[in-house]
């Protein structure tokens, strides 16, 4: 059984709350999503699947490319973004500007347990849909609002995006390059979004636990801008414990003071990250030996230090800059593990390094890191239907593993309204009625 | 404590008290921000999370209990700052699990607790004799949630993470960065604060689960898995139009295909590394940012449309910073944000924790109490509940900090037993 089995959640449909809405989703949860009439824009954002519009990811093509395929055939645009965030999801067209579309709205929230929205903070009070007004249809409601910057702080009315979030909340401060003359980097994929996204599931799901407890329902309100500041590691606690500030460098720890390079260019042009040296005095032994194999030992005259450390009764990070052979044994590890990653693939290097206890990563472009063995062995790719195509999409994963409560991505993304009867006839509004709501 | 709640604890049961957790308890052996940063949410929540350390190493298995940031000069495991920050509400207790007398006692605390939570390389706890099974003959219902970088099963079991790693694994560190370069990755262990909040998620659903069944579970958490699902529509490129992401002209630096914006990015304004970030969702939020810079370039038409900023961004990011670049960053953000349009001053620590009204009146950060450090500032929740708030105000633990606090009150134990056990070294 799906841990949220039984559980309705209601959304208001919007790109920044989107991702909430599948995490409930894909658990189980029966996810309403309440759209405006037109749709959501997000149906419209690329990139999309082809067939529909050529190289659809070009931006510049994108909104063109949209327009003829309405155009064209009236069709939906195939928004892969789409897509993504609203699996698991029924949906309907809900007016909210029509007495009949809140009427709608209000008996849909009766029948459910938790709403979550990212409405501007004062609008579902105008439309007499807040917190307070619900309650009155749904004493035990859990109420979860999840706005650029909460429901109560003077910023409350500024507009945002994931761009600027990440910007004015502190990742984008850490986040760059060693040259500063380059402008710091927002890291890509809406990862403003989806943080804001994760601490308002968090906030639903310790309301319902607290609901399974006390019987009582209650309002969250989320802020996007604290969830980015709380958010950054050691940005803010270097500052909030000692007064210091952090500054951005390639690819490692924005830190207050500098600290070594470590992603190294491999020999297939892929990046690897390292940094982390060998553990134990047989690890630098086996490094030595692994760029023995190699035949690099004749480029590198301080592979001595590793070949020697393996006789050592223990080696330790604390004694760098004091005892002079061992701090020669680590600049010896930091260069032989240069050379080798220079000398090899990338992903040679990484299974090479890790299988004697080198820490290491290989940086892989999503569509690498989806293809791995390691995750596809670990089943992270699943198969959604889509009726209107002939073969089955292959989606992300689950991003835990519940064995008794297994995650499972239970319909594709709704086309507009596609549910729009089924969820009225649900809530009791009877045929007659239905072409009022929106 | 009072009898009755004493009474109640031994019994395994925690009584509801009002707080949203106030029934959970955790046997807590993680560490560092990936797992600590799961049962900081937890605990503030009213849930009781003990700590569980190894009184041989001072409970240095968690490296930040002796890391940077400090508050002073002291250093030692009861002084790092970033432990402090990740582990503020939460009980610790040291326990020596080499000796059969220790694993007993740890036999009783997981008798009593709901969950059993660690991010331990895989298999640690199993070599201890605490794998699954194990668990779960103590308690039948026990929710075991594990987190390592790559899972405990697959190729890669065995292969050791930190944050960096499970980044670059995931995809996260290539779609950071400028395109055809090198990529500039996260800055900070992103994936250690989200992996941690993957793993509140994955407490919190076999919670819910538990307390609608009974069942207990063991999740088996991979954090780079949980970052390979945060770039779902970059995925369904590839795996609908065969698109990948390593292609020219990707990533995308700091300009957005997804919706397409220009201008989208972060440009220089005046003083020694300032920058301000600026996004326009549309032709209005173009018309509406053009009167703001009010230079006659600005009224060209081919600014106009989307399709004409993106085919000039070149130029038109060119332009906008000759114009952000002699002002300062702040002036720049209010004279844009109060015309409508997305705008954020790319702030440093000190402005966004001191001088943004966005956190403080949030209340962002709460000031503890740490028995040896004093009152320090730490990283409050982004969430405010109307009847089940969060509380900071304890700081985290020092070492063994709890111990005959949780022996006497938990398990019953004497003052002659307890300090039989510290003398034996078993505590």
């Amino acid at each position: 059984m799906s841990a949220l089995e039984g559980t309705r959640v209601v959304e208001l449909a919007n790109e920044r709350i989107a991702f909430a809405g599948k995490l409930l989703g894909d658990m189980g949860a029966d996810v309403v999503l309440v759209e405006a009439p037109g749709g959501d824009p997000s149906r419209r954002y690329p990139p999309f699947a082809d067939g529909v519009t050529g190289d659809s990811n070009a931006p510049a093509l994108a909104t063109s490319a949209v327009e003829a395929a309405e155009a064209e055939r009236g069709a939906e645009p195939d928004s892969l973004y789409w897509w993504h965030y609203n699996t698991s999801k029924r949906g309907l067209v809900l007016d909210l500007e029509r007495e009949a579309g809140r009427e709608a709205l209000r008996a849909l929230v009766a029948s459910a347990d938790v709403l979550i929205e990212s409405e501007a903070p004062g609008r579902l009070a105008a439309l007499g849909l807040d917190y307070d007004d619900l309650v009155k249809v749904k004493p035990d409601l859990i109420h979860v609002s999840m706005t650029p910057f909460g429901r109560t702080t003077s910023r409350r009315d500024e507009p945002a995006t994931d761009l600027t979030l990440l910007a004015g909340g502190g990742p984008v401060w850490s986040c760059g390059y060693d040259d500063r003359s380059i402008p710091p980097i927002r890291g890509g994929g809406n990862q403003g979004y989806q943080t804001g996204c994760h601490y308002a599931v968090m906030s639903a799901l310790t309301a319902i636990f607290h609901h399974g407890v006390s019987g009582e329902g209650q309002f969250i309100d989320v802020s996007m801008h604290a969830a980015a500041n709380v958010t950054t590691e050691m940005s803010s606690y270097f500052y909030l414990v000692a007064g210091k500030t952090v500054h951005r460098q390639t690819g490692r720890h924005a830190m207050p003071e500098p600290s070594m390079p470590v992603q190294i260019l491999a020999k297939d042009g892929r990046y690897a990250t390292t940094g982390m040296p060998p553990r134990t005095p047989s690890g630098f032994g086996d490094l030595y030996d692994w760029l023995d194999s190699l035949g690099l030992v004749p480029q590198l005259p301080e592979a001595i230090f590793l070949d020697n450390a393996r006789h050592r009764k223990s080696i330790g990070f604390a004694e760098i800059g004091v005892d002079d052979e061992v701090t020669a044994i680590f600049s010896a590890a930091r260069e032989a593990i240069t050379l080798i990653c220079r000398n090899l693939p990338v992903e040679e290097f990484f299974n090479g390094a890790q299988r004697i206890g080198i820490t290491v990563g290989s940086i892989l472009s999503p569509e690498e890191a989806y293809e791995n063995a390691h995750f596809v062995e670990r089943g992270f790719q699943v198969e959604v239907k889509h009726p209107e195509r002939d073969e089955a999409v292959r989606y992300p994963g689950a991003p835990y593993k519940l064995p008794a409560s297994p995650w499972a991505i239970s319909r594709r993304a709704p086309r507009l309204g596609e549910h729009q009867d089924e969820i009225l006839a649900e809530i009791g509004i009877d045929a007659a009625e239905r072409s009022e709501v929106c | 404590m009072a009898g009755a709640t004493a009474n109640a604890n031994r019994n395994g049961m925690r009584p509801p008290d009002g707080t949203a957790l106030g029934t959970v308890r955790i046997c807590d052996f993680t560490g560092q921000l990936a797992g600590a940063g799961a049962t900081k949410w937890l605990a503030a929540f009213g849930a009781e999370v003990i700590r569980v350390e190894d009184p041989v190493n001072q409970g240095m298995w968690d490296v930040l209990r002796n890391y940077d940031p400090f508050v002073d000069d002291r250093r030692g495991p009861d002084f790092g700052g970033g432990f402090n920050n990740h582990n503020v509400e939460k009980k610790g207790i040291t326990l020596n699990l080499r000796t059969e007398r220790g694993k007993e006692i740890l036999r009783e605390i997981v008798k009593r607790s709901d969950v059993v939570s660690e991010n331990f390389a895989a298999g640690v706890l199993d070599k201890w004799g605490f794998g699954w099974e194990a668990l779960r003959e103590l308690r039948e219902d026990i929710l075991y949630v594990s987190n390592c970088g790559f899972g405990h099963t697959g190729p890669y079991g065995r292969y050791k993470t930190w944050g960096p790693i499970v980044q670059a694994m995931s995809g996260l560190t290539f779609t950071s960065g400028l395109p055809d370069s090198e990529p500039a990755g996260w800055g900070y262990s992103y994936m250690d604060h989200t992996g941690g909040m993957y793993m509140a998620l994955a407490i919190l659903f076999g919670l819910i689960h538990k307390q609608r069944t009974g069942e207990g579970q063991w999740i088996d958490l991979s954090c780079s898995e949980a970052g390979l699902t945060l770039n779902g529509p970059a995925i369904l490129d590839w795996t609908v139009n065969a698109r990948p992401m390593r292609r020219p002209d990707r990533p995308e630096g700091n300009r957005s295909a997804s919706p397409p914006m220009a201008p989208h990015g972060i440009f220089a304004c005046r003083g020694d590394d300032e920058w301000i970030s600026i996004a326009c969702r549309s032709d209005a939020d173009w018309a509406v940012l053009a009167t703001v810079i009010g230079e006659s370039w600005a009224s060209e038409a081919r600014w106009k449309t989307l399709a004409g900023r993106l085919e000039g961004q070149d130029a038109l990011e060119a332009k906008l910073t000759a114009w952000t670049e002699t002002q300062d960053k702040f002036s720049v953000q209010r004279r844009i944000v109060e015309a409508g349009v997305p705008s954020a001053a790319v702030q440093r620590p000190a402005e966004r924790i001191d001088d943004d009204p966005g956190t403080s009146e949030w209340g962002l950060w709460p000031e503890v109490e740490h028995s040896k450090m004093g009152r320090v500032r730490v990283d409050g929740l982004p969430a405010h509940f109307s009847k089940t708030e969060w509380k900071i105000e304890r700081g985290g633990p020092c070492v063994g900090e709890h111990t005959d606090e949780v022996l006497s009150d938990l398990l019953g134990y004497d003052a002659d037993e307890i300090a039989r056990l510290h003398q034996e070294g078993i505590v």
